[in-house]
C-alpha cells in the first residue's frame, strides 16, 4: 500500500477544504470498500480524510420524508424502528446487503459511493476502462456471469459491470433525495441522477463534483409501507452480491395497485428503475399475467453479453416473483 | 482388540483439548512467531501464463524506505539439492517441485517471480508495487475442453504398469436391458482455508534451519526442507503447532516456503512470509478441473451388469498430480464387468493438489450420480437400488472387507431422514410454492495406516505427556489421542498433556488421507498399553503386590489394583517414588500387518439431503442433511461429528457455489477472493443429523478405528445434485449448481 497522509477534521467545512485542496484525497467513513481497494493497489489516495467524527448520524421524520445522515450505519438504519416502521422496503434492502459485519460498519454514505465488484476491475494486470480509462473492458468476452445486461439507449457501454448495492436499489424505488455539500455549498440529488452509466467517462461512478460529501439522504416516508418485497437472487444466503434483485413497492387500494415503484439491482451499471414497469401497472388488478406481461416489457431491452444470458430470464422471473410477495397474492 | 472402550454415555466425549487458547487468541500460529529481528518478505507473482522473464527492473523497489533485498532467479542463493541441472523441460512425475527463483522460465500465472524483504510488511508491500518485471509471453494452453484432445496416459503409470492408475477391466459385460452414459464436470476447486500459508524462516546457524511453517506435515516437510538445502535432517526443526484449516493445502512444501528460506538465508535474519489472499488461488495446489464419463448398464430388475468410469483430470504443465477419480467404481458396487480409464492434460497452470476427499469426492459426484440416473431410467428408489448391488466383497482385490456396515448406514440414515417420504416421481413434491427434492449417495474411502511413533512420559504425579510429530488441522488430533492415552492408562483426561505439530517429536506421517487416528492413534494406545504394563512391572516389584494374581490385575484412577473389585491400589506416582524414578518415560512402533494382504479396508458412509429449490430463481437451499458413517471405533463423538459437519459443509460448498473461474484469454483467474469465490456461509447450512455405527474393525489396527475425515465430504455433491433432480427433473452434471442453471 502506498503511503499517505491521515487527517481527522473536526467540521464538515473543514473536511470540505481539506478534499478541495488534494484531487487525490479521499474521505474514509466505515471503509469496508476503500480499504480493499488501497490493499489491492485499484486507488492510492495521498490523504484519507476521516469524517467518522462529524455530526451526520441522526435518522429523523422531517414533513414528508425520513432524513438518514451519511454516516449511520447500514445496521443502524436497518434497526431504527423509525424506519423499520415507515419504510419497511429499505430495511429489507439493506438487510439482503452484505453481511452483519460489514453492515456494522458501512455507512449510507459509504454504500451510495461504493464500487463495482467487477474482478476485472479488482486486478490491476488486467485491461478495465473503470481503472484505466482507453484499456479496454475484459469483462465483455470474458468471465461476465454477474455482469450488466441494460443499458443506455443504443450507446456501445465502456463497461459492463454493474453496482453492487442492494440499499441503492431500494432508494431508487423510493424517490430518495441526495443531500451533498461541497465547495459552492448544498445541493440535492435524485437518486436517478446520482450515479452515471458507462458510456462516456466510465471511470466515474457519480455525478458528484470533487470535494463534495454526501451528508444525508431523504426517503419517502409512509407510503409503499404494507406492500412492499425486496426479492434479492445471489449464488450463496448471506455476503453475495445480486445476481439480480428487485425492490418492489406498492399502493393498493381496494384491490387495484394505484401507484408503484419497480427498481432492479445487478443489471446495470446504476441502479435500475424503470417507470414503464410502474405506469403499466397503475390502475390494474394484481396477476401473475399482468406481472410476467410487464416484467416481459421491461426485458425486451435487455442486452446479454455472453455467460450472462440468463440473467434475462431471471430478472423477468425474479420481477414476477417480487411483485407477487409485494401485492400479496401466491 | 479390547472391547468397546471409548465413547459411551457413562463417558462422555472431551471438549476440545485446544478449545480454549484457539478462541480466546492464546494459541500461537506460523505467523504469529515473535522471532527478534525478523524481516518480512512479500511475493511478486507472475501476470502471464507462459514465457520468459526479460526485465527485473529494481532500482525504485531497492531504494524504497526499509527494503532489505529485492530476490529473483537473477540473485537468489542456490538451493544445493537442486544442483546444476536444468529445470525438466518436460513434465515430471508427481513429487517433482517447480522450483522458485530457479531461472527466467514462467508456467503458469500467479508463479513467484521476484521478492522483496523489508523491515516492515507494509514497507515490503509498498515497495513490491514498485518493481517493474518485463515478459516475453509464449501461447498458453490453460482451457480445458479446447486442448483435452491431449489428454494422455499419465506417465506415472507408463513407468509402473502396476500403478492403481493404469487401464482397468474386468468381466464381461451382463445383458444390459438398461442404459445410460452422461458426462460430468466438476471446475477448479480451491481449499481456502480461513488462515492463509504462512512461515517464519530462521537460520539458527549456517547448516541449522527452524522454521515456523503452516503445513500439515511437519516430519515431511522436515525431510524435504533438509533435502532442498542439503543438511542433516536433524538440523532442520519444523513446527506446526495450531492450524487454521488446510484441507489438502499443507500436505506439500510449496515454492514460497522454500522462497522464504532463501530470503533469510539472503539477508542474514529471519523472514515471515504470508501468502495474499488472491496468492493462495496459485501457490499451494487445488482441486483439479476434471471431465468424467460414466457408461452404467442394468438388467430390469436392477442388477448392475456394467460400469465404464473414463476420467480426465488437470495438471500442470512441469508435474503429474494424481488421484482416485475412478477407483471407487471397481469396489463399491457389485458388478461383473468393470472398466477404468484415467488421463491426465497438462496446461499451463500450477500443480492441483490433494484437497479433501481427493480424487473420491470428484469421483463419486460422477458415479453416485449416474446410480441415481440409472435409478430413474429403472424407475427404482436409487436407494433400493444401492442396495440391490451391494457388494458382499470387494471384487477389485476379490478379498473380503475387514468390516463394511454400510447397510446398516443406508437403513438407520433412511430412517433418521424419512427417506420413506420420498416420491419417487421427480419435480412431485412442493412445499409453500418452492420444490422440494430428496436426494441421497454412498461414501467411500480406503484405509491409510502408516508406522507411527510415540513415546508416553508419565510424570512423578502421575500425569503422563504423550509425543508424537503428528497435526491437527482441525479435526481434534490431541483431543482424541488424550482420549486414547487416558482410557488405556486409566486416568482422568486432565492428567494427559499430548504434543504435536513439532518435528523434534517421535516420527509420524502428516495429517492426510484419513490416516491420522488409524495410524498415530495406534501408536498412542500401543505406548500406553506398553506404559500400562510397565507400571504393573513396578507395582509387582512392590511389596503387598508380589502375591497377587497378575492376570486380575486393573489400572482405574491413576492407580493399579489388585483386581476390578479392589478399591485402594497402588498410585503411580507411589510406583515411580517407590523406584526412585522423576518419571518413566516409554517409547513405540506401530504399524500395519499381513492383515493388509487378507482383507479389503475401506470405511463407508452416505448421506441423505433435502433441497428447495425456488422454481422462480433457481435458488437452492440445502433444507436437511442426515449423514451416517461407518468408520469402526468413534474415539471421540463430540470431535468426530465436529468433522462430518465440517465435511458436509465442504460439500455443499462443492455443489452449490465452489468454482475458480479463469480467464483463458489470459491464463488467469478472476474469482481470486472470497466475494468472488464462493463458499458456504452459516445462512447455507442447515440442521445437520450425523450418525455413527460404531463398531470396531478389529482387523485394521487395535483400536478399531478408520479414518473419518475424508468420507465426510465424499458423495456429498452427489446427493446435492441428486435431490436437485429430484426436486425440479433437472440433471446438472456440471458444478456447481448455480441458480442460473436451473431458472
Amino acid at each position: 500500500m502506498k503511503p499517505f497522509q491521515y487527517l481527522r477534521p473536526k467540521t464538515i467545512r473543514e473536511a470540505i477544504s481539506m478534499a478541495a485542496e488534494d484531487p487525490d484525497a479521499r474521505y474514509i467513513a466505515g471503509g469496508t470498500n476503500l480499504i480493499d481497494l488501497m490493499k489491492r493497489g485499484i486507488v492510492s489516495p495521498s490523504k484519507l480524510i476521516d469524517i467518522n467524527h462529524l455530526p451526520l448520524k441522526k435518522i429523523e421524520h422531517k414533513g414528508d420524508r425520513i432524513h438518514i445522515g451519511a454516516l449511520a450505519l447500514n445496521s443502524e438504519v436497518a434497526q431504527n424502528k423509525l424506519v423499520t416502521v415507515r419504510q419497511p422496503l429499505l430495511v429489507k434492502a439493506l438487510l439482503a446487503g452484505a453481511s452483519g459485519q460489514l453492515r456494522n460498519m458501512a455507512t449510507v454514505g459509504g454504500n451510495l459511493l461504493q464500487r463495482t465488484r467487477c474482478s476485472y476491475f479488482y486486478d490491476t494486470a488486467l485491461p478495465c476502462n473503470k481503472r484505466e480509462p482507453g484499456s479496454g473492458c475484459s469483462a465483455k468476452e470474458g468471465i461476465n456471469r454477474t455482469h450488466a445486461i441494460f443499458f443506455y439507449g443504443n450507446e456501445t457501454p465502456s463497461c459492463i459491470a454493474v453496482h453492487p448495492s442492494d440499499m441503492c436499489v431500494a432508494l431508487a424505488a423510493l424517490d430518495t433525495a441526495v443531500v451533498v455539500t461541497g465547495p459552492n455549498g448544498e445541493r440535492r440529488l435524485m437518486m436517478k441522477d446520482l450515479h452515471r452509466l458507462s458510456t462516456a467517462q466510465p471511470e466515474l461512478d457519480t455525478y458528484l463534483a470533487p470535494g463534495e460529501l454526501i451528508t444525508s439522504i431523504e426517503v419517502l416516508d409512509n407510503v409503499f409501507d404494507k406492500h412492499n418485497h425486496y426479492l434479492k437472487v445471489r449464488d450463496r444466503a448471506s455476503y453475495a452480491f445480486a445476481l439480480v434483485s428487485v425492490a418492489a413497492a406498492l399502493r393498493m387500494e381496494e384491490g387495484k395497485i394505484w401507484d408503484a415503484r419497480v427498481a432492479l439491482g445487478g443489471v446495470a451499471h446504476k441502479p435500475w428503475r424503470y417507470w414503464a414497469i410502474e405506469l403499466m401497472l397503475k390502475g390494474k388488478e394484481p396477476s401473475e399475467a399482468l406481472f410476467r406481461e410487464v416484467a416481459d416489457h421491461e426485458l425486451k431491452s435487455a442486452t446479454a453479453s455472453g455467460q450472462n444470458a440468463f440473467k434475462i430470464k431471471m430478472t423477468s422471473n425474479a420481477i414476477v416473483a417480487a411483485l407477487k410477495t409485494a401485492a400479496g397474492i401466491s | 482388540m479390547e472391547k468397546r472402550i471409548f465413547d459411551n454415555p457413562a463417558d462422555p466425549s472431551l471438549d476440545r483439548v485446544d478449545g480454549r487458547v484457539k478462541v480466546t487468541g492464546k494459541a500461537t500460529y506460523s505467523a504469529e512467531y515473535a522471532v527478534p529481528n525478523l524481516a518480512h518478505a512479500v511475493l511478486v507473482t507472475s501476470t502471464i501464463a507462459k514465457g520468459v522473464i526479460t526485465g527485473i527492473d529494481a532500482e525504485k523497489a531497492n531504494s524504497a524506505p526499509g527494503v532489505l533485498a529485492v530476490i529473483s532467479h537473477l540473485n537468489a542463493p542456490k538451493v544445493p539439492g537442486w544442483g546444476s541441472a536444468a529445470q525438466p523441460a518436460e513434465r515430471a512425475p508427481i513429487g517433482t517441485s517447480f522450483r522458485v527463483f530457479y531461472d527466467h522460465f514462467v508456467y503458469f500465472d500467479g508463479q513467484p517471480v521476484a521478492m522483496v524483504v523489508a523491515d516492515t510488511h507494509e514497507r515490503a508491500v509498498y515497495a513490491a508495487s514498485l518493481l517493474k518485471i518485463t515478459y516475453q509471453s509464449e501461447k498458453h494452453r490453460t482451457h480445458f475442453e479446447a486442448n483435452v484432445q491431449q489428454a494422455i496416459v499419465p506417465l506415472n503409470v507408463q513407468r509402473n504398469k502396476t500403478s492403481p492408475f493404469a487401464d482397468y477391466d474386468r468381466g464381461e459385460k451382463g445383458q444390459v436391458e438398461a442404459h445410460i452414459e452422461a458426462e460430468y464436470t466438476i471446475p477448479t476447486q480451491h481449499h481456502q482455508p480461513m488462515e492463509p500459508h504462512a512461515i517464519v524462516a530462521v537460520w539458527e546457524a549456517e547448516d541449522k534451519l527452524t522454521v515456523y511453517d503452516k503445513n500439515q506435515g511437519v516430519k515431511s516437510a522436515q525431510g524435504q526442507l533438509a533435502q532442498a538445502f542439503k543438511i542433516p535432517r536433524e538440523n532442520v526443526r519444523v513446527i506446526a503447532k495450531y492450524i487454521g484449516g488446510a484441507f489438502g493445502s499443507g500436505i506439500r512444501v510449496w515454492p514460497h516456503t522454500i522462497a522464504a528460506v532463501l530470503a533469510a538465508k539472503h539477508v542474514g535474519r529471519p523472514v515471515k512470509l504470508v501468502l495474499g489472499r488472491e496468492q493462495m488461488f496459485t501457490s499451494v495446489g487445488y482441486r483439479p478441473y476434471t471431465v468424467q464419463k460414466l457408461t452404467i448398464g442394468a438388467s430390469k430388475n436392477g442388477k448392475l451388469t456394467s460400469i465404464t468410469h473414463e476420467g480426465i483430470g488437470q495438471t500442470s504443465a512441469y508435474e503429474e498430480h494424481l488421484e482416485r477419480t475412478i477407483l471407487a467404481s471397481r469396489s463399491l458396487y457389485a458388478c461383473p464387468h468393470v472398466s477404468t480409464r484415467y488421463r491426465l492434460l497438462s496446461l499451463d497452470v500450477n500443480t492441483p493438489t490433494w484437497m479433501r476427499g481427493p480424487g473420491d469426492a470428484t469421483g463419486m459426484f460422477a458415479l453416485e450420480s449416474a446410480m441415481d440416473e440409472m435409478a430413474f431410467a429403472l424407475n427404482i428408489d436409487p436407494l433400493d437400488f444401492r442396495i440391490k448391488n451391494y457388494a458382499e466383497l470387494d471384487q477389485e482385490r476379490n478379498l473380503p472387507w475387514s468390516a463394511k456396515s454400510l447397510k446398516e448406514c443406508y437403513v438407520l440414515g433412511a430412517e433418521k431422514f424419512g427417506w420413506k417420504n420420498r416420491k419417487l416421481e421427480p419435480k412431485s413434491m412442493q412445499k409453500d410454492g418452492v420444490l422440494v427434492g430428496y436426494g441421497m449417495a454412498s461414501s467411500l474411502y480406503g484405509f491409510h495406516r502408516h508406522p507411527s511413533k510415540a513415546r508416553a512420559v508419565m510424570q512423578a504425579d502421575g500425569s503422563v505427556i504423550v509425543q508424537s510429530a503428528t497435526m491437527d488441522i482441525g479435526p481434534g488430533t490431541g483431543t482424541a489421542m488424550t482420549r486414547i492415552a487416558a482410557k488405556v492408562l486409566g486416568i482422568h483426561a486432565k492428567m494427559v498433556r499430548f504434543d504435536l505439530g513439532d518435528s523434534a517429536l517421535p516420527d509420524a506421517p502428516g495429517q492426510n488421507g484419513s490416516s491420522t487416528i488409524p495410524s498415530v492413534g495406534s501408536a498412542v494406545h500401543d505406548v500406553c498399553v506398553a506404559l500400562r504394563d510397565r507400571l504393573i512391572e513396578m507395582a509387582f516389584e512392590m511389596p503387598g503386590f508380589a502375591t497377587k494374581e497378575k492376570s486380575q490385575v486393573v489400572v482405574r484412577n491413576g492407580q493399579v489394583l489388585a483386581s476390578m473389585a479392589d478399591t485402594n491400589g497402588v498410585s503411580f506416582g507411589d510406583i515411580l517414588k517407590h523406584h526412585h524414578r522423576n518419571e518413566l518415560e516409554i517409547s513405540a512402533e506401530s504399524k500395519s500387518g499381513p492383515e493388509r494382504d487378507q482383507y479389503s479396508m475401506y470405511s463407508f458412509g452416505c448421506h441423505f439431503v433435502e433441497v428447495e429449490v425456488s422454481p422462480f430463481t433457481g435458488e437452492v437451499h440445502v433444507t436437511r442433511v442426515v449423514t451416517c458413517a461407518d468408520v469402526g471405533t468413534i474415539i471421540n463423538y463430540k470431535t468426530a461429528r465436529s468433522q462430518s459437519i465440517g465435511g458436509i459443509v465442504g460439500g455443499i460448498g462443492m455443489a452449490l457455489m465452489e468454482e475458480s473461474a479463469m480467464d483463458h484469454r489470459y491464463g488467469r483467474y478472476v474469482t481470486s477472493d472470497f466475494s468472488s469465490y464462493h463458499i458456504p456461509v452459516h445462512a447455507d447450512i442447515p440442521p445437520i443429523e450425523v450418525y455413527y455405527i460404531d463398531k470396531p474393525d478389529v482387523h485394521v489396527n487395535p483400536i478399531g478405528s478408520k479414518g473419518l475425515g475424508e468420507i465426510a465430504i465424499v458423495g456429498v455433491a452427489a446427493a446435492v445434485a441428486n435431490a436437485v433432480f429430484h426436486a425440479t427433473g433437472k440433471r446438472i452434471r456440471q458444478l456447481p449448481i448455480t441458480p442460473d442453471k436451473l431458472i
